[in-house]
């Protein structure tokens, strides 16, 4: 079909230079044969009449000068299809699992288009995960994107598969679809989600992509977003609910970082490129609902914050691009607490469009508003102790401090199969509010001190 | 005519073959892609284009429009959303469905639709440039005033009457200069004012820590930087629905896709609290979400403030608010790198503080070139990396900005909204706007104002010391202190944005809240002199209960009810 260019002049990282082809689109897909008889994948990050740059997936090992390069003419695209479902599939899209391949319903191109927010519908529907720092105080929505912001060594997985085995809307029949994308995790991380899938019979209506430690690192750069392409395929296109969990953002972002370094990229903060926010932007934006559609995609990203720093570029741009963050603390987790979620600095942002009257209950708001501020209030207290014991607090100090204890062992602290409705969230909520005096409770409206106090209920 | 293009690398195309200006619109490519030539190098030029490039070769022709970038004004801008070449979204959704497909190009203004056009100006009427011809009536409050363009003059030889569409012509001068409602100018251009004017009058937004105490002008400048999660976007959506200007333009620039359409969903539904009538009639919308091209994310700024500006012209106040311009500055960033150009701090091009003056500075109270007195005030929001302000974007903002609202993430956690910190934000418009507070709040608004602030900063100094030692080691006076700023603080200064009552807050309400609780404390302080027990007073029940009368709906009376309770309260305390 088409010609096969001898014309590699320069091979460099993960990029190869070619000289003298015919005009060549943009992003397209690039075969290069190797002398060996194996074919590596790439594609053109750079074509001018003179020169053409290509950026190689697998890797440059083995390629020289006599490889023969072809130039596919169209971008990279993903074959997709409702049987999709149940596969398991390597970080660019080729069967892992000894299965056929896959017989395709469409192909579509895996960088996606931009949805015209016009189009968009804003999100409002309650997702029940059963954790209750996420559904009673970081309430998360269909169509949204709350990643967890974790740190080395800590139960990030354990609580994204929890969340995947729990997740339902409730009153809703309709099962979520999972698109999991492992983006250089370590094999062993990736049998443990694995496993769980088989077991929890999750891998059914499950699509996973895996991209490996030991996979080349180019290829971390596509598996989002064929996975992101299969999630949206079967959303719109098949009017599934689908979660897609993408783990680990933080080794994407290295590899950016790594092709940047490799194409003499002018670098930006601590030498991510300095176009690393709009890159994210193309993953997580990449979720939603739209108007007159019935399908949606949530994403619950999974990111290790390098030194446990919420300031770190990779945590903090994806702070500004995502609707939110589920902050898993060491702190708690040393205190052997699981799930060891920091309420204070995670946040939901379409927490308000999903929660009150008729989606979860009328007090939601006010009882994790007041929460927040008790708990917040309860471990500034804790530092004071530290100084002047806790003797020199006032009564009413004492009461407050007593309360973030409460708090981190009654609703924080929870079993790993522990599936709590937002009924029992809030009434754990409830019980511990009533610890405090209820002059305390400024934050609640009195009707719901009277209609939900334990202490008035019992009248 | 035509060239080709030579060489393709993400949004930036060289091209060659043409003579292009600087800033001429180019269509690259079979599939006419909009592009802005940026850089011009013997026979090539480098284009930055507002479409992806995927698939885009070299050799495919390239066409010069030979304008610069402009956008369309005239009547129908308002309730428009566009995207961030003034393209409208409504319209690129009927055209290519759900997601944004390339190459389909859409006018700013309806060709189609009919205004009502009623002349001022007669036949033989001299005029120039900004002089108003005649009405249409825009939305039902809003009389968009068509004005002769900034560079025509000359004397009338007809006026037309009646029903036009946008580009059809409804005057003409006696040079043979056809004027249709319809202008069109180039967006990198301010367009030009009669004066510029000291402000002198605030802008009014109904949030109690922004009026009261860090007042923006009308025509002024503000900033509002903050780490993610600390509330810009709130703050940014409450000063877009309640500011008290004519006009707002809204530029969500680079920022989240379903955030965008909360707000095209909630502003059609909002009321105006001056006119009754729902937000968007006085409202232009601009959205180009982090996920759309980024040299569009670039323009979205400019095609907004020009916008702003055709407003102003008529005499309007206008108000502007750009969420984020770090998004922005990021925008240039990334095609400062893809030119590779010499890089200034952290990545950022040189030239990154002369464009954020330069866009600034297009704010300002002015007499527009008729004579009449319009303003556009701008309010940036800023998202510094990592929440730390010495960043280049939050330093090169805050050289040119006359007030600094510094959101603070801190407060955020503690549920404090709005999270703006009262001791590291300020105004530079207090001591100009004190005659206009004097004058129509109450003589003693500034005295009220300054004395809060100074409770505020004397409880930040006392907090180190019962960090120390605990609040009970401070003498009694001081825990009177400590008290009264608590209630500036949480029944004051805290607003709940999702409160059908408490999300807009009148001047009125805003001045009888606070000396409310500067009257608690007066009598606070008597009764402490007359020996009265500090926990007696500090149990005074109708001071808890005035935590609650900002969310009533009769306000007033609710606070009489309150006021009356506590004179008792401490007549019976003084009593005892």
């Amino acid at each position: 079909m088409t010609k096969e260019y001898k014309t590699i002049t320069e091979i460099s990282g993960p990029l190869v230079f070619l000289e003298k082809t015919e005009p060549v689109g943009y992003g397209e897909l690039v075969l290069i044969n190797l002398p060996d008889g194996t074919t590596k994948r790439g594609q053109v990050l750079d074509t001018s009449a003179d020169l053409v740059a290509v950026q190689v997936f697998e890797g440059t090992g083995g390629l020289n000068e006599e490889s023969g390069v072809v130039f596919t003419g169209e971008t990279i695209k993903l074959p997709v299809s409702k049987d999709m479902l149940g596969r398991i599939l390597s970080g660019s899209g080729e069967p892992l699992d000894g299965g056929p391949r896959i017989i395709p319903e469409d192909r579509v191109d895996v960088n996606g288009a931009s949805m015209n927010p016009y189009s968009r519908m804003p999100p409002e529907d309650f997702i029940q995960t059963g954790i209750s720092t996420i559904d009673g105080t970081n309430t998360l929505v269909r169509g949204q994107k709350l990643p967890i912001f974790s740190g080395s060594g800590l139960p990030h997985n354990e609580i994204a598969l929890q969340i995947a085995r729990q997740a339902k809307v409730p009153g809703s029949t309709e099962e979520f679809a999972v698109v999991f994308a492992a983006m250089g995790i370590t094999s062993e991380e990736a049998q443990y989600f694995m496993e769980d899938f088989e077991k929890t019979g999750a891998l059914e209506r499950a699509v996973v992509f895996l991209n490996l430690a030991d996979d080349p690192a180019v290829e971390r750069l596509i598996t989002p977003r064929m996975a992101l392409t299969a999630a949206e395929y079967l959303a719109y296109e098949h009017d599934m609910h689908v979660l897609v969990i993408l783990t680990d953002i933080t080794n994407y972002c290295e590899a950016l970082r790594q092709m940047g370094a490799a194409r003499e990229e002018v670098p930006g903060r601590r030498g991510y490129p300095g176009y690393m926010y709009t890159d994210l932007a193309s993953l997580y934006e990449r979720a939603g609902v739209i108007k007159g559609r019935k399908g949606s995609v949530t994403q619950f990203s999974i990111l290790t914050m390098p030194g446990d720093d919420i300031t770190h570029p990779i945590p903090d741009l994806s702070g500004y691009i995502t609707e939110g963050q589920i902050v898993v603390s060491r702190e708690l987790h040393r205190k052997g607490i699981y799930p060891p979620i920091n309420v204070l600095p995670s946040l939901s942002r379409l927490m308000n469009s999903g929660i009150g009257a008729g989606k979860t209950r009328d007090d939601h708001k006010a009882v994790s508003d007041q929460m927040y501020a008790a708990y917040a209030e309860g471990r500034d207290l804790r530092g004071l102790v530290a100084i002047v014991g806790k003797e020199a607090l006032s009564e009413r100090d004492q009461r407050i401090l007593e309360f973030a204890d409460l708090f981190e062992d009654r609703f924080v602290r929870q079993g790993r199969d522990e599936d709590r409705t937002i009924e029992d969230t809030l009434n754990v909520s409830w019980s511990i509010l009533s610890e405090l005096p209820e002059a305390l409770l400024t934050r609640v409206d009195n009707k719901y001190i009277e209609k939900y106090h334990p202490a008035h209920k019992s009248k | 005519m035509k060239g080709e293009i030579y060489r393709v690398a993400g949004p930036v195309v060289t091209i060659r073959g043409i003579k292009p200006k600087m800033y001429d619109v180019v269509h690259v490519g079979h599939e006419g892609l909009m592009g802005e030539v940026i850089r011009i190098q013997g026979d090539k030029a480098t284009v930055q284009v507002y479409e992806d490039t995927s698939g885009i070769r070299p050799g495919e022709p390239v066409v010069n429009t030979g304008m610069s970038l402009s956008v369309e004004l005239g009547p129908g801008l308002l309730e428009s959303i566009y995207d961030g070449i003034q393209r409208p979204l409504m319209v690129l959704q009927e055209k290519m469905g759900d997601f944004i497909q390339r190459g389909v190009t859409a006018n700013g203004l309806d060709r189609e639709r009919v205004w009502e056009f009623k002349p001022l100006a007669k036949n033989g009427d001299s005029v120039k440039g900004g002089d108003v011809l005649g009405l249409v009536q825009e939305t039902e409050n809003i009389e968009h005033k068509i004005m002769v363009p900034p560079t025509v003059s000359g004397t009338i030889s007809e006026i037309k009457s009646g029903s036009f569409k946008v580009d059809e012509t409804i005057c003409v001068l006696s040079s043979g200069t056809e004027i249709s409602m319809m202008q069109k100018w180039p967006v990198r251009k301010p367009r030009p004012v009669g004066k510029k004017l000291m402000p002198n009058r605030p802008l009014i937004t109904g949030q109690r820590i922004l009026d009261g105490l860090f007042p923006v002008a009308k025509g002024g400048t503000a900033a509002i930087p903050g780490p993610f999660g600390s509330g810009k976007t709130v703050t940014q959506q409450q000063l877009a629905k309640w500011s008290d200007t004519d006009i707002v333009v809204y530029i969500g620039c680079g920022e989240r896709g379903n955030e965008m359409a909360d707000v095209l969903n909630e502003f059609p539904e909002l009321q105006d609290p001056k006119t009754g009538r729902p937000l968007m009639e006085r409202t232009v919308l601009i959205a180009n979400t982090s996920n759309m091209p980024v040299a569009a994310r670039e323009a979205s700024v400019y095609t907004g403030i020009t916008i702003a500006e055709y407003y102003r012209d008529m005499g309007y106040d206008v108000s502007l608010m750009a969420d984020s311009t770090s998004r922005w500055a990021e925008a240039m960033r990334e095609i400062s790198s893809r030119l590779e150009e010499m890089p200034g701090e952290e990545g950022y091009p040189a030239y990154l503080s002369a464009r954020l003056s330069e866009f600034y500075e297009r704010a300002g109270y002015v007499r527009t070139l008729e004579g009449q007195e319009g303003s556009i005030t701008v309010i940036g929001a800023v998202s510094p990396p990592g929440g730390d302000f010495s960043e280049p974007v939050t330093q090169n903002t805050l050289r040119i900005v006359k007030v600094f609202w510094a959101l603070d993430a801190k407060l955020a956690q503690r549920r404090h909204f709005p999270s703006i910190n009262w001791l590291t934000s300020y105004s530079l418009y207090t001591q100009g706007l004190a005659d206009w507070f004097t004058e129509n709040v109450a003589p003693d608004w500034v005295p009220l104002r300054d004395h809060a602030m100074d409770l505020l900063q004397q409880e930040a100094e006392l907090q180190e010391i019962v960090q120390l030692v605990g609040s009970d080691a401070l003498p009694e006076d001081q825990q009177i202190v400590l008290e009264i700023s608590r209630m500036i603080r949480e029944y004051f200064l805290q607003q709940n944005a999702f409160h059908p009552v408490d999300t807009y807050c009148p001047f009125d309400k805003q001045y009888k809240l606070l000396k409310a609780i500067s009257k608690y404390g007066e009598m606070a302080t008597a009764a402490l002199e007359a020996g009265i027990p500090m926990k007696d007073i500090l149990s005074v029940e109708s001071k808890d209960e005035l935590a609650k009368v900002k969310f009533e709906e009769d306000f007033q009376s609710a606070l009489d009810v309150v006021m009356t309770k506590m004179d008792k309260e401490f007549a019976q305390l003084g009593g005892k």
